[in-house]
């Protein structure tokens, strides 16, 4: 008997992206480059955060035309985004054979209560986490891989590091907790019973944790995949550099040998000034995308 | 089981992808295990697993960082090699050319076709249940050359094959519970060790 689009198959292309780096790209051309450089996937959209941030105004999915031209161009899976709720962004995305969807922060939300159940659905879905109760009640709605936010667009990694230790801090302390302390747990991180014991029994989340947000340099790669992140999305951080391709080759090599220092230097070398940056902390509330999700 | 220091050594390659499933049904088998990443890991090894991820990426990686004559050295010897999907890809014709078949990639199409089927190994499932065999973007042989044996086909298709201690599968054993492949995997091993 055959089954398309179990949760294992789903889960399973999260997992086959391991130790890779996954590149936004909003042409054919930096699709390209990016395949060549050793993406692991691409990010197919219109403008990346650090633009979506300058231009302001509603970020909604990108042009199909734009998305497909990405897929005919590339070998490597395609994901693109849609907006937090908006599932008629995500049955598009699903019509065009995308094969993950990113439901993102990145985007202006659709629905301030609720997110897309992503059971509804036979593409896998990517969802940001900040905590752990966020990435859990993501994967309640059957997101097959959990991000961390960071802050998109700004090439800080100080959000994406915040995250990252509060996800793996949390599932450290659930591994130290009795069966009655684990249903007080599950009612304060608002997630359900079932998968939190699976991460207090197994010290980890039951789909791949990935990184996004705020990576611009080799060295941001190694630091959030010592972290305990499984592999790293780069967002503006490659095509707003000053040369994309090297530096896109050298956030590979660092996430292949993160543990590495001297790997990391070596790539770290001459790379050509990083994107321009903005200072989570220096920005105003209503500028930062992590809060965006419930 | 825990590996004792008589336990097979099984390189598992970890330049990309689903190299952490493996390592897990590798020691669960009392193997033991080290990531591959340059040649100095090679050095020793009595098995290699090669995961899946992205042939793409992993083609840009062993160039990088010189595989490709050393891991020739590592079969030529006879060492053992399993391969699941991207990971067969890597060893056919058009990559390593160490295993006689050419692949042809995302055969079955995009993730929306990704799924499961059951199969029967010989030598493998003989008289028992079938294995769950998981496909994701997965490709599959379309030719194979007369010294490779076809284990199992999918829609006419191959998608298990052997040519020697060379084994290649276009699924993901490490993504369910059944470990008989890699426990074929390590008899192989094993087998050599005796011969040696």
């Amino acid at each position: 008997m055959r089954d398309e689009s179990t949760f294992r198959v789903k889960a399973g292309l999260a997992e086959m992206l391991k130790g890779g780096v996954i590149m936004d790209v909003v042409t054919p051309e930096q699709a390209k480059i990016a395949e060549e450089a050793g993406a692991a996937a691409v990010m197919a959209l219109e403008r990346v955060p650090a633009d979506i941030r300058r231009d302001g105004g509603v970020a909604r999915m990108s042009d199909p035309a734009m998305i497909k031209g990405i897929q005919e161009a590339v070998s490597i899976p395609v994901m693109a985004k849609a907006r937090i709720g908006h599932f008629a962004e995500a049955q598009v995305l699903e019509a065009l054979e995308v094969d993950f969807i990113d439901e993102s922060e990145v985007l202006t939300p659709a629905d301030e209560a609720h997110h897309i159940d992503k059971w509804a659905f036979k593409v896998p879905f990517v969802c940001g986490a900040t905590n752990l109760g966020e990435a859990l009640r993501r994967i309640s709605e059957g997101a097959a891989m959990i991000r961390s936010k960071g802050e998109a667009g700004t090439g800080d990694i100080v959000e994406a590091v915040r995250h990252l230790r509060s996800i793996r801090g949390e599932i450290r302390r659930l591994g130290t907790l009795d069966e009655m302390e684990l249903y007080g747990a599950a009612k304060e991180l608002r997630a359900p019973i079932e998968l939190v014991r699976f991460v207090a029994r197994e010290g980890r989340l039951p789909v791949p944790l990935f990184c996004a947000g705020g990576i611009a340099t080799p060295a941001d790669a190694s630091l959030v995949m010592q972290l305990g992140a499984e592999a790293v999305f780069v967002g503006s951080g490659i095509f707003k550099s000053e040369d994309p391709e090297r530096r896109a080759r050298a956030i590979v090599e660092a996430t292949t040998h993160y543990q590495d220092p001297a790997r990391v230097a070596k790539a770290s070398e001459g790379l050509g000034a990083a994107m321009e940056s903005l200072e989570t902390r220096t920005l105003e509330e209503s500028q930062l995308l992590a809060g965006r999700g419930w | 089981m825990t590996a004792t220091t008589d336990a097979p050594l099984i390189g598992v390659v970890a330049l990309q992808g689903g190299f952490a499933a493996h390592e897990r049904m590798l020691r669960g088998l009392g193997a033991r295990v080290r990531e591959v990443r340059t040649p100095a890991d090679l050095e020793g090894l009595e098995g290699l697993v090669w995961p899946g991820g992205e042939s793409t990426t992993m083609t840009l990686a062993v160039e990088r960082e010189g595989l490709a004559e050393p891991l020739r050295a590592l079969v030529a010897d006879g060492t053992p090699v399993f391969g699941t999907c991207a990971g067969m890809i890597m060893l056919d014709r058009a990559h390593l050319g160490l295993l006689d078949v050419l692949c042809r990639r995302n055969a079955f199409g995009r993730q929306l076709h990704s799924f499961e089927a059951d199969l029967h190994v010989p030598g493998v499932t003989d008289g028992q249940e079938p294995i769950r065999a998981v496909f994701i973007r997965a490709p599959w042989v379309r030719e194979a050359g007369p010294d490779v044996e076809v284990l199992a086909e999918v829609d006419g298709h191959p998608v298990a094959v052997r040519q020697g201690n060379l084994l290649a599968v276009s699924f993901h054993p490490e993504l369910s519970d059944d470990v008989r492949l890699h426990r074929r995997f390590l008899e192989l091993v094993l087998a050599r060790r005796g011969d040696r």
